[in-house]
């Protein structure tokens, strides 16, 4: 309250002390040329003044007014003509109501040769004390390159290289149902062919990394699944992690052939970046920027008929950082 | 000749049901006669399909996906978006006229549905709701078809715009699933939830842009191109105007 008061008090002062002021001391010589005052661009830039601030105005006015139709471009063209007319007011001040002068200046020619010399000699014979030169010149690079790798260090917060366990850990472990985006447990003989399914592990985040699943039906026949993955498609159905191993975005897109003998066959494509898995071969990249396969879930499917996982993922799941891609190529 | 006459009897009877009956024979039989000439050197005999190339054996010389359960959906889709006829079984279908006429279309309609399959679906986008659509649009669709329905690439095929789909033919893409387009069952996409995307995609084949320009619709990435070429270049010239060179 204090702080208004005080505020309002220097407010007052200001205002009314404004005119008072002493007059100020005449210099004996101006630095400035005197040019005479010019009362029309004075007048021009007061109009544009003034047309500033009709716009700007204008532009309160059309964002209350809701009525007002094409309201969003009588929006951008008040504000723009308001700053239009505050910088041609601006450069009309700059050009005729401030006196300017071009100034130019040679570089000087080196004031004192015969001192430079002698600075240099200065240089040179301070040196002489060093009798290893050699061994302490590697000492100052050794240091400059020490410092120099600290600073590139925290260039491996980038991604793990060493610690890639939890790329390993996912909430999937054998016999974990899976669930549709409502919760729902989705039931082998629900699964149909030609379109694809979102799926989760029953009662775990939905939000990690490992959680989310995209599952599609093929036909048996035209499974060839990498060896040692037998068993892992009951029924020709398959699951992958829906996290693209590139960049880590979902897979949100099934390309299904309509008539399989001439068109492409199905795969897995991930929208950002057009990254393409086969799920009939394990989730091998088919094209596209991802650097190792789709991470594959075993399913099983025990009585009552859902779907269970069988087991975790075939390898990490998210995308490849480097010590992901390092252990997955070994 | 009781069973005849009480065959007769029932045919007075139901005069109207006779005649719509004789209709939908003549109709059938056109049908017939027009896949015969159009359709069977691909699809094969009765719809059965040409899955490899053959040649000789009743002039097949196509290749062609059975027509056995695809039903009047199917066949309404693929004739009136002009799909079908396809020119070689290699070319992925784009939308263009169709060369059969709408009573050929019909015809031919009842004829493929005979095999069996789904009906022609009725979709009621007036029952749907705005706001669902495009969030289901955004779910299901946009990743192709982009947001705006504008079409766009996935590996291997054109996706394409929807601005001249129908109702009928937004809800047959849905559940028929054409070309390398997965299909989404009533389990997916419920009929509701499909009168809300048939909604939204009707709305935008002409969006209100509250900017005033569309740019086609493609996203963020050409409006900033556009802002940045357009501002970019006034800041240069107002530059020229207002500055001036060193004389030397």
């Amino acid at each position: 309250m204090s702080a208004l008061r005080r505020w309002l008090v220097s407010a007052f002062v200001l205002l009314v002390g404004r005119g008072r002021r002493p007059a100020r001391v005449q210099r004996a010589e101006r630095i400035v040329p005197l040019e005479p005052p010019s009362p029309r661009a004075e007048l021009l830039v007061l109009a544009l003044f003034g047309a500033a601030s009709t716009c700007a105005v204008g532009f309160v006015v059309v964002y209350a007014v809701e009525s007002i139709p094409h309201q969003t471009q009588f929006l951008g063209l008040s504000l723009g003509l308001a700053f239009a007319f505050l910088a041609a007011a601006l450069v009309l001040i700059a050009y005729r109501l401030v006196v300017t002068e071009e100034l130019e200046e040679d570089y000087p020619p080196p004031a004192h040769p015969a001192e430079q010399e002698a600075l240099e000699q200065l240089v040179e014979e301070s040196g002489d004390r060093m009798t290893r030169k050699r061994l302490l010149l590697l000492g100052g690079g050794a240091a400059g390159a020490a410092i120099g790798a600290a600073l590139i260090t925290p260039a491996l917060s980038l991604g793990p290289i060493f610690e890639v366990a939890p790329f390993y850990r996912t909430p999937w472990r054998p016999g974990v149902r899976l669930v549709d985006e409502r919760g729902r447990p989705l039931r082998a003989d629900e699964i149909l062919e030609e379109t694809f399914y979102t799926a989760y592990p029953e009662g775990a985040d939905r939000e990690e990394l490992g959680s989310p699943l995209v599952v599609v039906r093929l036909q048996p026949a035209e499974l060839h699944l990498p060896p040692g993955r037998d068993g892992w498609a009951p029924d020709g159905i398959v699951a992958y992690s829906k996290i693209c191993t590139h960049a880590a975005c979902a897979i949100a897109l099934y390309r299904k052939p309509t008539f399989p003998a001439v068109e492409e066959r199905p795969a897995l494509v991930c929208p950002c970046h057009y990254s393409t898995f086969d799920p009939a071969r394990g989730g091998k990249v088919l094209f596209g920027p991802a650097g190792r396969p789709l991470p594959q879930l075993p399913l099983e499917v025990r009585s009552g008929g859902e779907l269970r996982a069988g087991g975790n993922f075939s390898g990490p799941i998210g995308p490849s950082w480097w010590g992901v891609r390092n252990r997955s190529a070994s | 000749m009781r069973r005849l006459l009480v065959l007769g009897g029932l045919a007075l009877a139901l005069p109207g049901a006779a005649a719509a009956q004789q209709s939908n024979a003549i109709l059938f039989a056109n049908g017939k006669s027009l896949y015969a000439e159009n359709c069977l050197s691909c699809h094969g005999v009765g719809g059965r399909g040409v899955p490899k190339p053959t040649h000789g054996a009743l002039d097949i010389h196509g290749v062609g996906p059975r027509l056995r359960g695809v039903g009047a959906m199917g066949a309404d889709f693929y004739l009136r978006t002009g799909y079908m006829p396809l020119q070689s079984a290699l070319d992925q279908p784009t939308r263009r006229h169709s060369p059969f006429t709408e009573r050929q279309i019909d015809a031919l309609v009842a004829y493929v549905g005979s095999f069996g399959g789904p009906r022609i679906p009725e979709p009621h986008p007036e029952r749907g709701r705005l706001a669902v659509g495009l969030r289901l649009f955004t779910e299901h669709c946009a990743g192709c078809h982009q947001v705006v329905a504008e079409g766009g690439y996935v590996t291997g095929a054109r996706v394409p715009p929807l601005k001249q789909a129908t109702a009928t033919q937004i809800a047959e893409a849905v559940r028929l699933g054409p070309y390398l387009m997965p299909r989404f069952p009533k389990s997916q996409i419920s009929d509701r939830q499909l009168d809300s995307i048939v909604r939204y995609v009707e709305w935008a084949k002409h969006p209100d842009d509250r900017g005033g320009w569309g740019l086609g619709h493609i996203g963020p990435v050409p409006e900033g191109l556009v802002a940045w070429l357009v501002a970019g270049a006034a800041l240069v010239g107002v530059c020229t105007v207002i500055g001036r060179r060193i004389q030397e």
